[in-house]
């Protein structure tokens, strides 16, 4: 069953089409990821599937339903919908534990005592307990991306979307952010996840999207992605990755 | 008989006239800056709206303030507003309203760029964990933008105890007003009357007005960080 599912979106920023009859829909534990060069969409729409950005035509799902697309009503849904973005975006006003429990408090009105021990065995799987009462600024940018994900977590939402969350990191914090989402896929979470490290996507991904200019281009699962014949315009876009 | 300066201040109720009018800097400073940071928050609110009538109306309002001199502004307002009422005013009333639309619209200039400085980016992570409208403002917009507020009000709220001095032009018997009048009466036979005077009230203004700014300093270096 899809957990969600985007049919014919149509996007305009003022002239420009930046998607174009785009439809994709996410099975309930798999890792679907997007591809494509800068540019082609790809977190545009990562953001339409939680109403961040606005869409002029089509129709998104969750869990079958047609979802109304006003912010009162993306409102209800987005605890469902984790996402995590690339400048971590943590409050800086507020504490590691305080920017894990604000969602489930304040948004899901569920018990502190509750909360705070889920907050507290999550922290404790990414290395960082030691850190609850640390401020954003005090962390590394690994650390606070890996907060950001557990920031998400927390809400035990049914999908994650992951906005090219490796790309403001430094090369060697890339990794101890990219085993914390390869845990989470060996556990079954349902994800979307835009990115450029390739050799990550291969590790993780079921299926393979690749987009262009707003379209998607490819669908393949991801063995055969790799594999199999590729497009030129992904071939192209793969060299462009390499020197 | 009065000899020299210093005896000024200790004859009569000479000092306790220049308290008081201390007293009435304060108090019209404090009313004023309470109405006027109240409304200048919610202005400061109002303005990061997109409607055009309410960035117009508040254009309008903030460009008087900008550019006519506040003098000019009480002149007008102790003139025009017992017309417009047809009633007298008391001075210290006018005083009180010119001072708290001249707040009002320096507060909400403040409050409005701290507001719009918050990243859009901080904003959807809030929207994207499901937080309301509302809960957006209470755990993000207002923590976040209004910290920067607090050094920028500071100077604000010493800025207006000096401006108090000069409602002496409306006759408001504040510090300098009542000192003139000390003056007035001794020059003659005291020629460093004024020296004294305006001495001691040199020193009142700065009790009043340096712990302030010092706490602005703390709390700017605070900020900073």
């Amino acid at each position: 069953m899809s957990v969600l599912d985007a049919q014919h979106i149509d996007k305009k920023f003022g002239e420009v089409n930046v998607l174009k009859d785009v439809s994709l829909s996410i099975e309930k534990g798999e890792v679907l990821v997007l591809l494509g060069p800068s540019g082609s969409g790809k977190s545009t729409l990562l953001r339409t599937l939680n109403g961040l950005e606005t869409i002029d035509s089509g129709q998104i799902l969750f869990n079958g339903n047609a979802l109304t697309l006003t912010e009162k009503s993306w409102q209800k849904v987005r605890p469902e919908i984790g996402m995590v973005f690339q400048s971590y975006d943590l409050f800086p006003n507020l504490t590691v534990l305080d920017n894990i429990l604000l969602g489930p408090l304040k948004v899901q009105k569920r018990e502190r005592d509750e909360v705070k021990e889920v907050a507290n065995s999550l922290l404790e799987r990414i290395g960082l307990a030691d850190k609850a009462t640390s401020y954003p600024r005090e962390l590394s940018g690994g650390q606070k991306q890996r907060v950001a994900i557990i920031r998400s977590l927390v809400m035990a939402p049914q999908v994650l979307l992951f906005d090219e969350v490796t790309a403001s990191l430094d090369p060697e914090m890339v990794r101890e952010v990219l085993m914390v989402i390869k845990d989470l896929a060996s556990e079954g979470m349902t994800m979307l996840i835009v990115t450029h490290e390739m050799n990550f996507a291969r590790q993780v991904a079921d299926r393979i999207i690749f987009m262009d200019a707003g379209e998607i281009i490819i669908e393949a699962k991801a063995v055969s992605f790799f594999t199999s014949e590729l497009h030129p315009r992904v071939t192209q876009f793969l060299s462009s990755l390499t020197y | 008989m009065v000899s020299s300066g210093l005896e000024i201040l200790f004859d009569g109720t000479n000092i306790a006239r220049i308290l008081a009018g201390m007293l009435r800097v304060a108090e019209i400073s404090i009313c004023s800056l309470l109405i006027g940071f109240l409304f200048g928050i919610i202005f400061g609110i109002l303005r990061t709206s997109e409607s055009i009538i309410i960035k117009l109306i508040f254009k309008i309002y903030l460009e008087i303030f900008r550019i006519m001199p506040l003098l000019v502004l009480i002149f007008l307002f102790y003139y025009i507003l017992p017309e417009i009422f047809q009633t007298t005013i008391s001075n210290m009333s006018v005083s009180i309203v010119v001072f708290i639309l001249w707040i009002s619209s320096e507060v909400s200039d403040i409050v409005r760029s701290t507001l719009i400085s918050v990243s859009k980016a901080q904003i959807d992570a809030g929207r994207a964990l499901g937080l309301s409208k509302i809960q957006q403002y209470r755990y993000i917009y207002l923590p976040q933008g209004l910290k920067p507020v607090i050094p920028a009000s500071l100077n604000l709220i010493t800025r207006v105890i000096k401006t108090t001095s000069i409602l002496l032009i409306i006759g408001v018997p504040e510090m300098v007003k009542v000192g003139q009048q000390i003056i007035e009466h001794y020059t003659i036979k005291v020629p460093t009357a004024s020296f004294w005077v305006y001495g001691f009230i040199f020193i009142l203004y700065f009790i009043l007005c340096w712990p302030i700014s010092r706490l602005a300093k703390t709390l700017e270096r605070q900020v900073a960080k």
